[in-house]
């Protein structure tokens, strides 16, 4: 990525028209265009409008401490497929302000106030510009370089207080308060007021009109979170309702913002693999994909023939676990309670016994590496994955499609509930099975193939109607291309060979520029964007997690519906709390 | 075969013909025994170490074989609050006022590493290192996250830890069982109501403090 990069012929007019205020991007290993933020947004409507970028994939920031500068980079691509564009705008660590895309891409709605709560940067035009992740009232915007956590020790690891001699100690104890806790000076803790949701339900309410047929009716908010059964996790989401008919919902999130960002900027590129397990729980494989190849990007280190082979083996069948499993609680959101789920958890079960025999762990595989997959696969995990590919999982979704699909209670529970149509999952930056179920064939496996994809036949699954029935639909069909790839990977993977290239390295030494890597995971297009300096940390890490971005929709889905179906419509949306706070 | 062994009083013999039918025991075996048998824990669930608490109660695992199949996502339903992930900052006055909520007797379980220090997340501004640094913690199961073997090891562990508890010792029965724990605050970082005073001296100390404490953490190192 050292070298520059040529520009399309389209993106070449594009300079030319909007000259001078959009340059290339030259710094040694970035790429993109540069835009003024005063025309940033009249060069987004032409991009959207007359050259086909109609997907807002990632928005995020980059601090550029000590120099007076922020980045704010936004990712845009094509639903047709193909290549995207990468757009950033450059504005002061003293004032920083850049306008909102909201009204062309909504989907930058979480985005954009995560980047407030995170950086400080703020959206002129946002309509709802609160923290997203955090609380109001936090002291501080934690992804700035020069803000530094309670119990900073240093900016970078391996730590020389504990690094190589082993030390261990607890950190808190050197904080005054003996806890992971700071506070501004001359703060008095008698002075905060406990009406934290104060502005959450002002937001709520605001777009709300009044009385328009003369007749009162009560509004009544409801709050169903952070604990409640239904809500896979911490996930919060308050809702106005008329009777019981849902008006206005508001998702509340931050409940297990894990502050993973920060810490991934601290951690070598090595030790951010165990971390990216920890994102989306129930498909670790598919975010290490992720990682690993938005850092081989940068290096320029492919993994050899078998190791490509055994990364599509583990995120295909992470894809069927996953998938199977959110079948499962989505008839448990029903009010199916865990049997439908019993039979998922069987074969998951089955799936995780794979993966601890290969690498060692259940849930955290951390099996992914730069240039290849850790160690290779026993022949004896090689035919308990033939046979679950052949003979029994065909067998099992058949089941599960018999004992469902046509059930009267599902279908009439589901279908017509929650539709987004095509051009407001497109607008909303919604992706994988919430896409696909809106009529909108965009699989990244297809449109912007990475890995060995492009060598596999498999379909792209969708459905027209967009609707909680549809997206169930989806990922039952997703499960069945799935185990059609298995078929071809056990047919066609090289019997033996390395499963890595380059050498074993604890501190990976990658070449500055930055680097954008997505996959079709199982909940839609996990991106990681990760900017380095050429040193063994990344200067920026930033996960696109599709779970958050798919909740985007989800005001759009509820609104107009009862609030028994939003427990339904969140259980279709299939999110993952991991990756939705990160 | 003797089927209740732990209930039998040791030193009165019951005859072998009646064994099957009949025990002999104290209030407080039949009673421990019975509660130990029935811990109902909350259905309450942080983070990853949630999906293994799931598969635990799946049918590979199966922990209705010890008596804990009634998950119950009401606190005033529940015996045993299982932490099962990271607590953030944000999460962390909900925690308690759940814990709160549980009658009297309660345990907690602090599963997994998140729970029971912080974790791989620990140096994070919105991570609470351990929950133990507010609530009591019975019993501590590592594992990032830990097996469902472990956590079935861990409820096992608290059964015994139950079965030895002593009627007299117990604060439950008495006029005054146990207080409120207070719940935190979130302001510009979150505050634990039982430190203000010591958050007041800190941060209302005049400026030289500042070097002294990085002489202390000098030192440290």
């Amino acid at each position: 990525m050292s070298e520059l990069t040529v520009l399309h012929p389209e993106y070449e007019a594009l300079l030319q028209r909007f000259a001078p205020n959009v340059e290339p991007d030259t710094r040694p290993g970035f790429s993109g265009i540069v835009v003024l933020p005063a025309s940033l947004i009249e060069v987004v409507t032409y991009l959207k409008e007359q050259m086909g970028f109609d997907y807002l994939s990632s928005v995020t920031a980059v601090d550029q401490y000590p120099d007076d500068q922020f980045d704010v980079i936004y990712h845009l691509y094509k639903t047709i497929g193909g290549e995207g564009l990468e757009l950033k705008v450059f504005t002061t660590r003293e004032n920083p302000v850049v306008p909102s895309v909201t009204q062309l891409y909504p989907g930058a709605d979480f985005q954009e106030r995560e980047i407030w709560d995170m950086f400080g940067i703020r959206f002129s035009g946002h309509y709802d510009l609160r923290r997203l992740l955090l609380w109001e009232g936090f002291s501080g915007f934690p992804l700035r370089k020069d803000w530094h956590e309670p119990l900073f020790e240093e900016e970078v690891k391996p730590y020389k207080s504990r690094w190589p001699e082993g030390r261990a100690f607890h950190k808190e104890q050197t904080n005054p308060f003996h806890d992971n806790v700071q506070y501004p000076k001359e703060f008095d803790p008698e002075s905060v007021s406990t009406d934290a949701d104060e502005s959450l339900y002002k937001a709520l309410t605001a777009n709300l009109a009044n009385d328009e047929d003369g007749l009162h009716t009560d509004r009544m908010v409801v709050n169903i979170g952070p604990q409640h059964p239904s809500t896979h996790g911490v996930f919060r989401m308050s809702a106005v309702l008329e009777g019981e008919t849902v008006v206005a919902l508001k998702p509340v999130l931050g409940y297990m913002h894990r502050n993973h960002e920060k810490i991934g900027e601290r951690n070598t590129f090595l030790q951010n693999m165990p971390f990216t397990d920890r994102l989306d729980y129930l498909s670790s494989m598919s975010n290490n994909f992720g990682y690993a190849i938005t850092v081989e990007k940068l290096l320029g280190l492919p993994p050899p023939e078998r190791g490509e082979f055994l990364r599509v083996m583990m995120a295909e069948l992470t894809r069927i676990a996953s998938h199977t499993m959110s079948i499962g609680f989505l008839l448990n959101d029903l009010g199916a309670f865990f049997t439908p789920s019993l039979y998922a958890l069987e074969e998951r079960e089955l799936i995780l016994d794979i993966f601890e025999s290969v690498a060692g762990s259940r849930m955290m595989c951390n099996y992914f590496r730069f240039g290849g997959v850790v160690r290779d696969i026993s022949a004896a995990d090689f035919a308990k994955v033939k046979y679950l590919v052949e003979e029994r999982l065909p067998r099992k979704i058949d089941d599960l499609d018999r004992y469902l699909t046509d059930n009267e209670i599902v279908r009439s529970r589901c279908e017509g509930v929650g539709v987004l149509t095509a051009e407001e999952a497109i607008a909303c930056s919604a992706a994988g099975p919430i896409l696909r179920a809106s009529g909108v064939p965009y699989d990244i496996r297809r449109a912007d193939p990475y890995s060995i994809y492009d060598r596999f036949e498999f379909d792209v699954c969708y459905r027209n109607h967009g609707d909680v029935y549809d997206r169930y639909l989806v990922r039952l069909d997703e499960i069945r291309q799935s185990i059609r790839i298995l078929k071809q990977v056990i047919e066609q993977i090289p019997p033996e060979g390395p499963v890595m290239n380059g050498k074993v390295q604890y501190l990976v030494k990658v070449p500055p520029g930055e680097s954008y890597g997505r996959v079709e995971g199982p909940r839609g297009e996990l991106g990681f964007y990760v900017v380095s300096d050429g040193k063994v940390n990344p200067k920026r890490y930033h996960v696109r997690a599709p779970s958050l971005i798919n909740l985007t929709g989800l005001e759009k889905m509820c609104v107009g519906g009862k609030i028994a179906d939003a427990v339904t419509i969140l259980g279709s949306v299939d999110i993952v709390l991991g990756e939705v706070d990160r | 075969m003797d089927v209740k062994p732990e209930l039998n009083h040791t030193e009165i013999d019951i005859p072998a013909e009646l064994r099957q039918q009949v025990t002999i025991t104290t209030l407080e075996r039949i009673y421990n025994w019975g509660r130990s048998n029935s811990l109902w824990p909350m259905m309450f669930g942080l983070a990853c170490c949630a999906i293994e608490m799931i598969c635990t109660a799946a049918s590979r695992y199966d922990f209705s074989r010890f008596g804990m199949e009634v998950m119950r996502p009401s606190p005033r339903q529940a015996d045993v609050m299982i932490v099962a992930g990271t607590v953030t900052k944000k999460m962390l006055p909900n925690i308690i006022r759940l814990y709160n909520q549980m009658s009297l007797p309660k345990y907690v379980i602090a599963m997994g590493t998140c729970a029971s220090g912080g974790g791989p997340f620990k140096e994070g501004y919105n991570v609470v290192p351990g929950i133990d640094t507010y609530i009591p913690v019975d019993v501590y199961i590592t594992g990032c996250p830990p097996t469902p073997q472990a956590l079935l090891n861990g409820l096992i562990a608290l059964q015994e830890k139950v079965k030895k508890e002593q009627l007299k010792e117990s604060g439950w029965y008495t006029k005054e069982p146990g207080k409120d724990i207070p719940v935190p605050v979130l302001g510009p970082d979150i505050i634990d109501p039982r430190k203000k005073d010591l958050i007041y001296t800190e941060t209302h100390r005049p400026e030289p403090t500042v070097v002294e404490e990085n002489e202390a953490a000098g030192e440290d190192k």
